[in-house]
């Protein structure tokens, strides 16, 4: 098999796997290093999680598609989620939902065609004191309405919010724990300094 | 656990059931004690041979505890001291209730064009234990259906009830959890890994336990109503294991194979090579009517007429070259019956001892009698277990997940093999060596010689060696799995190699794996030369036998490949070839060429058309699989009955008859006239074969079949455990049985009282059996010549032969042949996996894509063997068989 994940990336996921007992614990935090690494899922990332948890491609894939913060097809750079659920809803989710599917052109679950913006609907994201809740790359953005949603949109197409959306990654539990091998480099530890 | 004992001592724990006391044994599940006790809960994502996941909730039922009754799946719960059961209570019933109709909202409920219609789980379940009616009246989900998740699985996702049972049985079962469920919710399925598709040996057996239609497999889709459906109990005579199967037929053809759960045998699974091979039994290409060569072409002519002709061409080659100039090859996949109707046909008629049902193929027949039997079920309970084979998973598919569930209960395995095999990650240590050394390898396992074999790690001999030690000085526990792992390593190596384990171990015993259906059976029924049936020496059994079958040949005769080349030497003029195809069974492909082609006359009994019977000149059509009753034997010894469920075509006939009508011919009588007559002389005659007659095999209690020879006093051989009723495991088969076709056995009738476990339970026979002795000093194999590879040559499941070229499910997986090394050839040789390089050897060359297998020893090159028809050149083309391994040079092309 030809190794997918960075020679950095493997240290670290033969750490993880190192930390559980059983070896196929680690599939999560594995599927969440690949998607820090490339963003999404793909399929040789997949291979590789199996055979580093002595599992089957098959059960990698059952198991990542279980999960909608794991993505087993190609997301744009940004994933924009907006919470519909009931906080969210009252304070108009659905406008802006529907705002958001107007200005990126396309429907939820779907990425521009430019590969920057991915729109997901999301269930409670426990942000319902700032409703309708939205988040970017997993982290809170103010961007209740139209017209803020709007700047950040133009924002994040301009690179300007950098340090306060990361690229995709969703380590930080697993770093903030146990950490991991190269974890200064991380994602979080950048958006930090 | 308070160690409360029943009457006959053994721990018991005490329980009620809808207010009926019942016994279970500790750690029992309820579900499986209730239907012991009669009651049988509903139920879905529960199988008898699976884990329990308590996924589906349809056998919830209320039960006592300390907060009074709650609802508790009886799938997952163990019986307890004093536990009281509620099963039919309002509470159970409502729950029970509400879960089917939980599960009814997502599914089609299109029963009218759904397969399961009529043996459905959920049918009939909805019936007994549904609401009635639905709440629900939004829209369901919607699925494009079917889609194929692999070549013998279509998938209709929306009668999915997510029960999980197919992806257990991948994961846990065959091993190889090719198949998931995927994403959440209403949006869940079964899914392999995108652009992977599942592709299991084992993936029928999906569709067999699945309890709806969600699964269905293209072999059987639309084929029949289970209505329309009759079937026999019968034995899979695909391999030599033996699966008990119910053959199932609709207007006179077969339409579908279940397994059966016999639990000393395949535990209810199957392989996909036994489950779909019966489409070759309708395939165009079988023979419907006798043949005789005619000037170029094969003319239809009579019965009457071919076997005139046959008849005369052996009268002519005994005239010439007295009875040793007739030769007989093939048989393995005869019945007992008609492999002894040929036999007595070859050795008290036509007089010739040269016959053989093994093409140099497999392993001496006295190897394979000889050694002491272990069961299936024996080597899955053994503590150490070594094998001296190929892939079993390739060989003797259902063997496999017998070896694999019982690495995994702990047996140790001791895997002596050059390549990784699918049982390798099971095994405790795999030694690999260099083809031709096994001997001396299973001599340094032993501990017998100190001469380092070559090839093998020495750390993982030692530590192999260690486990050995941990046997007791006569070896108690340990048994040998032996068949023939490389087609290019001469089959006396291998039997050298056991015995020299069972001189070290004398109580170990040996479980032969040889591959073909009946290969047992047909060597057993005296199919080989020096031996008559029942496993006693030509010698041993001649005065015994010879009052019943007259004279008998004076001296042994010849093997598969002497008679081979003999017949190339002129020696042997005339060939009777018993279903065998030498241009493709025979390793040495050059010898079986030759011979043919100098062979005077060749008379073809067969089922198909094959290169073979083309070759021949007369060829007679015989009945195959479904089509004959009688007994087979499988590789433990063990002998269970076939049952007949569709006529022949044309007018074949069964391949007993051919033999009594040849014999006619010589004026003798082979003095029967049916199957079970040649049953009862078997019975009688063949030692090995006391006793087991149609009486006992129609008994109950020996549905599973028994293996020969009884042993003076009964001993447990498994199989009396009384089959499962639980409906739902296989769903196809009961329900076809409550259609009025009841499950038959034949004709047979029980013999003795219930309870009588040995009706007709043998005297102990005067003739002794064959005790297997390699011929001492057998010829090591040289050192490999400088720069060659020592060629392997591997069988796969799904190779070239007749039944898989003749049955549509199977026919397109045959894989494309390659030349598999070690990543460092591919250095030495400067080519990329993939390209072509000439394999030559002595005899032959091929050109082949190359491939990689890094858990072959440098120096070694494998090959598949049958991957081509038998009339282009295959691994066998290089394989000099006269030799104990065969060098090979790879060159870039
Ligand atoms: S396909 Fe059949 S066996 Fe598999 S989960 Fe669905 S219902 Fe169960
Ligand atoms: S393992 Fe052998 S006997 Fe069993 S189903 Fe497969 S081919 Fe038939
Ligand atoms: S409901 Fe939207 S964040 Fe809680
Ligand atoms: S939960 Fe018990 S049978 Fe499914």
């Amino acid at each position: 098999m030809t190794a997918h994940f960075s020679a950095e990336n493997r240290a670290r996921a033969e750490a993880l796997v190192a930390l559980y007992p059983q070896s196929r614990s680690a599939l999560v935090p594995l599927c969440h290093l690949a998607q820090a690494q490339d963003g999404w899922l793909c399929a040789e990332a997949m291979e590789e999680i199996a055979e580093l948890c002595g599992t089957t491609p098959a059960e990698v894939y059952g198991t990542a598609t279980f999960y909608d913060m794991l993505h087993t097809e190609r997301v744009g750079r940004h994933v924009i989620a907006i919470c519909t659920n009931i906080a969210c809803l009252l304070a108009g989710a659905y406008e802006l939902v529907e705002h958001a599917e107007r200005r990126l052109g396309v429907r939820c679950g779907q990425t521009t065609e430019d590969g920057e913006f991915t729109l997901e609907e999301a269930e409670c994201l426990a942000g319902c004191d700032a409703a309708p809740c939205v988040q970017v790359n997993h982290r809170f953005v103010a961007a209740g309405d139209a017209a803020s949603f709007d700047a950040l949109v133009d924002e994040l197409a301009k690179g300007r919010r950098r340090q306060e959306v990361p690229r995709h990654g969703v380590l930080c539990r697993i770093e903030r724990t146990v950490g991991l091998p190269g974890s200064e480099a991380s994602p979080r530890r950048q958006a930090r300094s | 656990m308070s160690a409360v004992r029943n009457r006959a001592g053994d721990a018991v724990v005490h329980l009620t059931i809808d207010g009926t006391a019942v016994e279970a044994t500790p750690g029992e599940l309820l579900i499986d004690a209730a239907e012991r006790a009669g009651v049988f809960l509903p139920r879905f994502c529960y199988h008898p041979r699976l884990d329990p996941v308590g996924m589906c909730r349809m056998c919830l039922v209320e039960v006592s505890g300390p907060r009074g009754f709650t609802l508790q799946p009886a799938c997952m719960l163990s019986v307890a001291e004093g536990l009281e059961v509620r099963t039919a209570s309002d509470k159970a019933r409502k729950a029970q209730q509400g879960v089917l109709e939980f599960l009814l909202i997502n599914h089609p409920l299109d029963c009218p064009v759904c397969d399961k219609g009529g043996e459905c789980p959920l049918q009939d379940q909805a019936f007994s234990h549904g609401p009635g009616e639905s709440r629900f009246t939004e829209e369901k989900r919607h699925w494009a259906k079917p889609i194929e998740i692999g070549p013998r699985v279509l998938l209709d996702r929306e009668r999915c009830i997510q029960c999980g049972r197919c992806t257990r049985f991948a994961a846990e079962v065959a091993g190889e959890a090719m198949i998931d469920l995927a994403f959440r919710s209403d949006g869940i399925e079964v899914a392999p890994f995108p652009g992977k598709p599942f592709d299991s040996y084992f993936s029928g057996n999906t569709i067999q336990i699945c309890p709806v239609g969600a699964l269905t497999s293209p072999a059987y889709r639309f084929k029949s109503r289970p209505w329309d459906l009759e079937q026999v109990e019968t034995t899979c005579t695909t391999c030599a294991v033996g699966c008990r199967v119910v053959a199932q037929s609709s207007a006179g053809r077969l339409v579908r194979y279940l397994g059966v759960d016999s639990d000393p045998v395949n535990q209810s699974w199957l392989c996909d090579k036994g489950r779909y091979g019966f489409e070759a039994v309708h395939s165009a290409h079988r023979l419907t009517t006798p043949t005789v060569e005619k000037g170029e072409v094969h003319q239809p002519v009579t019965w009457h007429e071919a076997l005139d002709a046959a008849a005369a061409a052996l009268r002519d080659a005994r005239e010439r070259g007295g009875p040793d100039a007739v030769g007989i090859l093939g048989g393995a996949r005869l019945s007992n019956e008609d492999a002894y109707a040929w036999a007595k046909l070859a050795k008290s008629v036509l007089g010739t001892d040269s016959v053989d049902a093994q093409l140099d193929d497999g392993l001496p027949a006295a190897a394979v009698l000889g050694l002491p039997h272990a069961t299936i079920d024996q080597a899955a309970a053994a503590s150490v277990v070594v094998t001296l084979t190929g892939d079993l998973r390739e060989e003797l598919p259902v063997l496999f997940l017998r070896l694999r569930r019982a690495a995994l209960d702990g047996v140790r395995i001791v895997e002596c093999s050059t390549a990784a095999t699918a049982l390798t990650p099971y095994a405790a240590h795999r030694l690999a060596y260099l083809p031709g050394e096994i001997a001396r390898l299973a001599g340094a396992l032993v501990g017998a010689t100190r001469a380092h074999p070559t090839g093998v790690d020495d750390e993982a001999l030692a530590a192999a060696r260690t486990l050995m030690h941990s046997l007791d000085g006569g070896g108690e526990g340990l048994v040998v799995v032996v068949g023939r792992p490389s087609l290019a390593e001469s089959g006396e190596t291998v039997a050298e190699a056991a015995h020299a384990i069972w001189r070290a171990y004398p109580n170990a015993r040996f479980l032969p794996a040889l591959r073909r259906a009946n290969v047992h059976g047909a060597l057993d029924m005296g199919l080989a030369p020096g031996l008559l049936p029942g496993r006693v020496t030509l010698e041993a059994g001649r005065d015994a036998l010879s009052a019943a079958w007259g004279e008998l040949p004076a001296k042994p005769g010849r093997d598969g490949r002497a008679i081979l080349q003999a017949t190339v030497d002129n020696e042997i003029s005339t060939l009777i070839l018993l279903g065998c195809d030498p241009l493709g069974d025979c390793p040495d492909r050059e010898l079986a060429r030759a011979a043919i082609e100098q062979a005077r006359f060749v008379i073809f009994v067969g089922t198909h058309h094959t290169g073979a019977s083309a070759l021949s000149q007369v060829v007679l059509p015989v009945a195959g699989d479904g089509e004959r009753g009688g007994t087979t034997t499988n590789c433990e010894g063990r002998v269970s009955r076939l049952a007949a469920k569709v006529l022949p075509p044309g007018i074949a006939w069964p391949a007993w008859t051919v033999a009594g009508e040849l014999a006619k011919r010589f004026g003798a009588s082979l003095g029967f006239e049916g199957v079970d007559q040649i049953s009862s002389e078997i019975a009688r005659l063949a030692p090995a074969y006391r006793g087991v007659d149609t009486a006992l095999l129609g008994h109950p209690e020996h549905r599973d079949g028994v293996v020969v020879p009884l042993a003076a006093v009964p001993v447990d051989i498994g199989g009396r455990r009384p089959r499962p009723i639980d409906p739902i495991a296989t769903p196809g088969i009961l329900s076809v049985e409550d259609q009025g076709s009841p499950l038959e056995l034949g004709a047979a009738q029980p013999a003795g009282a219930a309870g009588d476990v040995a009706p007709g339970w043998p005297p102990a026979t005067a003739v002794p059996l064959v005790t297997f002795s390699p011929p001492d000093g057998a010829a090591p194999a040289d050192e490999p010549a400088a720069g060659a590879y020592r060629l392997v040559v591997r069988r796969t499941l799904y190779e070239r032969g007749t039944l898989v070229a003749e049955s549509p499910s199977l026919a397109q997986l045959v894989p494309e042949p390659a030349v598999f090394v070690h990543p460092a050839a591919l250095k030495e040789l400067r080519v990329a996996p993939g390209s072509t390089v000439t394999v030559r050897s002595a005899r032959d060359s091929l050109q082949l894509p190359i491939a990689l297998d890094d858990s072959l020893p440098a120096g070694v090159a494998l090959l598949v063997a049958n991957l081509v028809p038998s009339e282009g050149r295959g691994a066998s083309a290089l394989v000099d068989a006269s030799r104990p391994a065969t060098d090979v040079w790879l060159e870039k092309v």
